[in-house]
């Protein structure tokens, strides 16, 4: 109710800012004129001829060129005295008491909220504690752990946040740093890997794959160093030996571990044939189902950063057929069907790259 | 309610624009002075809606209210106080809101200090600045609302884009607002001229104060924009010749051009066509600024969103502005009187080769902006036109334009002895071959032309010192007399002697950072030393601290010369991790007017990329425009543009000692 009364006062004020003038008897008004700048102008020659900065006959010379314009000035001075138009003023008036309401309530209605309360951040945090987001407690854990940074268990907690928030490079110093103050263990060490990795944007860098290996060396059994020292083999190009890693990894791995269905659609990615047919569209739109989650989230994110790379650098045939087949793989044809035309486009000023594109593509099922 | 009642109040302020758009003008053509009067309290009644709404946006952003659309997109919790409240015009909404504001302002003060113009030429004149202003509240309210309301408020806000977290921020949009919206008070003028059919030397004087408030804003705005510029994007450049720096470069040039021809027409009432046109062409090259910077045609730290209705918009205020004054020009341009005589050699043909020189570079500078758009727009064909394209053109004609600078001043009015000039500025050209001998004797490397370029800033400055000593007569008059014609001096004549001497100085501080700047650009560890132009610059270290909404990597360097430490200096990189982005913080060490200059590249393993510069008397680029919007403050106080009607008995008492 107050926001209307406070709406009802400004559209008084301004009515009143052009109702004002209109009440008041003209009378003679201050105003400048022609005349007057004339006048000044005069008496400014008069100054500079005193004060030296010109001489007689200059001064003489303007002297007459202004008094000329003076009396041009004076002559059309208007003559008539101000009129006052009672019906003009009434008209003006009607105006503003009918048309000002009418414009700002006729503009305002459609744009404003006036239902809307305000939402100051100071009432807000008071009202709930839920109000602290997500980055606010990983600054305040960040400002902590600046101040102790030997708080190992303070890291631990930390880095995982950094990589989903996708602060990548910050995870990798958080890991490093868990990894020293917490001690050695297969599984950070693997973590640390992962985060290398994703930093690099999926890539299985010799430094990742080096983390991964010192995990292996301290639990031969860790899932994560041996899915991703297959990931780094089929990276390599070895791709046999990626599938080997896979297929062992699954047969030790419980029947229910949330990973399985990562590690198999993979698996069916470098054509782990054998042990393993090629899954169908099908199983592999129904594994998705099952590998909901981190993992499944972990992998769309790598997906997503492939493309934007590939966006930015087309060349790499290799990669885009990676995309496609991961876009296969995901279920999401259409996303397939539209990375091979991108790639098509990106790689179409060069035969050689083109006639691999397309052989690659073949083999996916794309071909044509 | 703070949001509703400042979209309510700009509402308002529209209906009120509306109302002094048509209601002054009947009043005009009726001599009806309560009518005529209208304007004046709806322009002052504009001004408070418009105030009242900036403000409220300018505490929705400081209480971080994020249901609105605006500061969700562009604030966020822990930004510090300072940026909550630069960050209002940091945005495209929020700056297009300071826009009207400033209009308004502009609208206000003639309303309340224009007691010195006749009733219908005020009325005339703040009609017309309604319409400017109803046409940017239409787009405001329609394509770029500020008050856009969220249903559902997000917890926190998008924050600010890091480069302009930056005090640069809280300066340089006002300033430059200040001028670029200040010229359509000018526009206004002659629009209000022309419909009135009225123009002559008089109208010239009135329009005087307010074109010289916005060139000197528009010089400091710049100024201030190429220094941010210089020390915030981190690579020590100062000028790119980037589209939306020459955006506010022509309407300096214009504007310049206008405060010189309306001193001819002020004096001699000459050149009133020519006038009227440059103040129509300013303002109109202060929208195209606006429409190029503010539709999206060009990408850039400016171009906040890009939205091609706005750009229509936009374009259209464009066509309807500029399309309708030049018709209404060209209609009544014929039937203005002939104004005074001159001969070609005069100080009326010195400005007029000062517009012709100011007119012909604001045009160079225009066809490299448009070029390469049109180029792109047209045959789908990228370019860039820069620094070699300038260098080849707007250079020659600036060098043109400053030899001349000299001689305008001292030339009389309507014929000149050009002879006589040249020998009283005899000393100031040989100032200026001495220092042209003397650099090229001392400096090695460079440009050949650099020493020449030196020399013509020193005569420029040379002579307007020499214009100051001959109206004064110091040297060949007694001190006593000299003081007293000092202080009979008018204002301006000091104003245009400092505003010209800042020439110098800029083109000075231009040619010696160019030409003689070194730089040191390396992969820094701990403790390496870098030797740059005699000092060496010690890497102490790198250390990581947290801000209130980034964290920040600080380099540490020892500066030191001829082994005495001078100081400590730490530039730094800032990642801001809402928006996902850095920035390079640089550090800077002033000697005199030269300075170092250190900015961090990426950091590897313990080690960093640094670029380190040395320029010499780079300062002197800034301190010549400060120096030229000092010299025009000079010449906005002189006493003759203040006086009004009802003043003569002081100007009389005044007289009489000097009898």
């Amino acid at each position: 109710m107050t926001l209307w009364f406070v709406f009802a006062l400004m559209t008084v004020a301004a009515i009143f800012a052009v109702l004002w003038p209109l009440g008041r008897t003209s009378r003679a008004q201050d105003q400048g004129s022609e005349v007057a700048v004339y006048k000044d102008q005069l008496a400014e020659i008069e100054r500079d001829l005193s004060a030296g900065l010109i001489l007689a006959p200059e001064a003489e010379a303007a002297r007459v060129e202004i008094s000329r314009r003076l009396l041009a000035a004076a002559a059309s001075e208007p003559a008539t005295a101000p009129t006052s138009s009672l019906k003009w003023r009434r008209a003006a008036a009607v105006l503003a008491f009918a048309g000002l309401p009418l414009v700002a309530v006729g503009v305002y209605m459609p744009l404003g909220s006036p239902r809307l309360q305000d939402f100051p951040l100071a009432q807000r945090e008071r009202g709930s504690g839920m109000a602290q987001s997500l980055e606010n407690l990983v600054v305040q854990v960040e400002q902590h752990l600046e101040k102790n940074p030997t708080e190992g268990r303070g890291w631990n907690v930390l880095a995982p946040v950094l990589k989903r928030l996708g602060r990548f490079d910050d995870a990798v110093r958080a890991y490093r740093n868990s990894l020293t103050y917490n001690g050695e263990s297969a599984e950070r060490r693997s973590d640390l890997g992962e985060a290398i990795s994703a930093a690099a944007g999926g890539v299985v860098t010799v430094e990742a794959k080096a983390e991964f290996e010192r995990a292996r060396a301290l639990n031969a059994d860790d899932p994560k160093a041996n899915y991703f020292l297959g990931l780094a083999a089929e990276q390599d190009g070895r791709k046999d030996d990626a599938a080997n890693m896979w297929r062992a990894l699954l047969a030790k791995a419980p029947a229910d571990a949330p990973w399985r269905a990562l590690v198999q659609s993979s698996l069916a990615r470098v054509g782990g044939g054998g042990t393993m047919p090629a899954l169908s569209d099908e199983t592999i739109a129904a594994s998705k189902d099952m590998a909901e989650g981190d993992r499944n989230a972990m992998v769309r994110g790598m997906v997503d950063r492939l493309a934007t790379r590939l966006k930015q650098n087309g060349d790499d045939v290799e990669g885009w057929l990676r995309l496609v087949r991961a876009y296969l793989v995901m279920g999401e044809r259409d996303k397939a069907m539209g990375a091979s035309a991108d790639a098509r486009q990106a790689v179409a000023g060069d035969t050689e790259r083109l006639r691999q594109l397309n052989e690659g593509l073949r083999t996916l099922g794309l071909g044509g | 309610m703070i949001a509703e009642s400042g979209h309510y109040a700009l509402v308002l302020a529209l209906g009120l624009a509306l109302i002094q758009s048509i209601v002054p003008l009947v009043g005009a053509r009726l001599r009806d002075a309560a009518l005529m009067n209208v304007a004046r309290s709806t322009a002052l009644a504009q001004l408070l809606f418009v105030g009242v709404s900036f403000v409220a946006l300018v505490m929705l952003h400081v209480n971080s209210d994020f249901s609105v659309a605006n500061v969700y997109e562009n604030s966020h919790s822990m930004k510090p106080l300072l940026y909550k409240i630069t960050g209002v015009w940091g945005n495209h909404e929020g700056s297009m809101l300071l826009w009207v504001s400033i209009l308004a302002l502009f609208g206000g003060l003639v309303a309340s200090f224009g007691n010195n113009l006749p009733l219908s030429l005020r009325a005339h004149v703040l009609a017309v600045q309604a319409w400017i202003a109803s046409a940017f509240y239409l787009f405001i309210l329609m394509t770029s609302n500020p008050f856009l309301r969220i249903v559902n408020p997000p917890i926190e806000g998008r924050d600010l884009n890091p480069v302009l977290q930056d005090i640069g921020l809280a300066v340089h949009p006002p300033m430059l607002y200040l001028g670029y919206v200040g010229f359509s008070i000018s526009f206004s003028f002659a629009v209000a001229a022309l419909m009135e059919g009225r123009i002559d030397a008089a109208w010239a004087r009135w329009v005087r104060p307010w074109t010289l408030v916005a060139w000197i804003f528009l010089t400091l705005g710049i100024a201030m924009g190429s220094y941010w510029a210089y020390y915030e994007l981190g690579w020590g450049g100062w000028w790119f010749w980037d589209p939306v720096e020459n955006a506010s470069l022509m309407p300096w040039l214009a504007g310049t051009a206008l405060l010189h021809s309306a001193l001819v027409m002020e004096k001699r009432n000459a050149l009133k066509v020519w006038t009227i046109l440059l103040s129509i062409l300013t303002f109109s090259l202060s929208l195209l600024g606006t429409f190029l910077v503010r539709s999206g045609v060009i990408t850039s730290v400016h171009a906040f969103a890009t939205d091609p209705t706005r750009g229509v918009f936009i374009l259209l205020i464009l066509c309807l502005f500029i399309g309708g004054s030049l018709s209404l020009f060209a209609g009544r341009a014929t039937s203005l009187k002939q104004g005074g005589l001159f001969a070609p050699i005069s100080r009326e043909g010195a400005l007029v080769l000062n517009n012709l020189l100011l007119t012909v570079a604001c045009a160079v500078v225009l066809f490299g902006t448009l070029y390469p758009l049109a180029m792109e727009m047209l045959a789908d064909f990228k370019m860039s036109v820069g620094a070699p394209f300038y260098n080849l053109t707007f250079a020659p004609l600036f060098a043109l334009l400053l030899l001349a600078v000299p001689f305008g001043p001292m030339l009389a009015w309507k014929r000149g002895d050009l002879l006589g000039v040249t020998q009283r500025l005899l000393a100031a050209g040989v100032a200026g071959l001495v220092v042209v001998a003397i650099t090229w004797a001392w400096v090695r490397g460079g440009s050949a032309l650099a020493p020449l370029a030196i020399g013509l800033g020193v005569f420029v400055i040379a002579g307007a010192v020499t214009d100051l000593v001959e109206r004064t007569g110091l040297v060949r008059l007694p001190f006593a007399t000299v003081l007293h014609r000092a202080r009979g001096l008018p204002r301006s004549a000091w104003g245009t002697a400092f505003a010209h001497a800042g020439l110098g100085v800029a083109l000075i501080g231009i040619v010696c950072e160019t030409t003689w700047n070194s730089e040191y650009i390396a992969t820094m560890k701990p403790n390496d030393v870098a030797h740059v132009a005699g000092y060496d610059l010690k890497l102490d270290g790198l250390f990581q601290r947290q801000g209130p909404n980034y964290r920040e990597m600080i380099a540490e360097f020892n500066v030191s010369r001829e082994g005495e430490a001078i100081r400590v200096m730490t530039p730094s990189k800032r990642s801001f991790t809402t928006r996902g982005s850095s920035t390079t913080e640089a550090a800077l060490l002033t000697r005199g007017a030269s300075q170092l200059y250190i900015s961090l590249g990426d950091a590897t393993e313990g080690a960093i990329a640094v670029r380190i510069y040395y320029k010499p008397l780079v300062l002197l680029i800034w301190w010549g425009p400060v120096l030229m919007a000092f010299g025009g403050v000079l010449s906005l106080s002189d006493r003759r543009l203040r006086v009004g009607a009802p003043k003569p008995a002081r100007a009389k008492q005044r007289l009489q000692p000097a009898e």
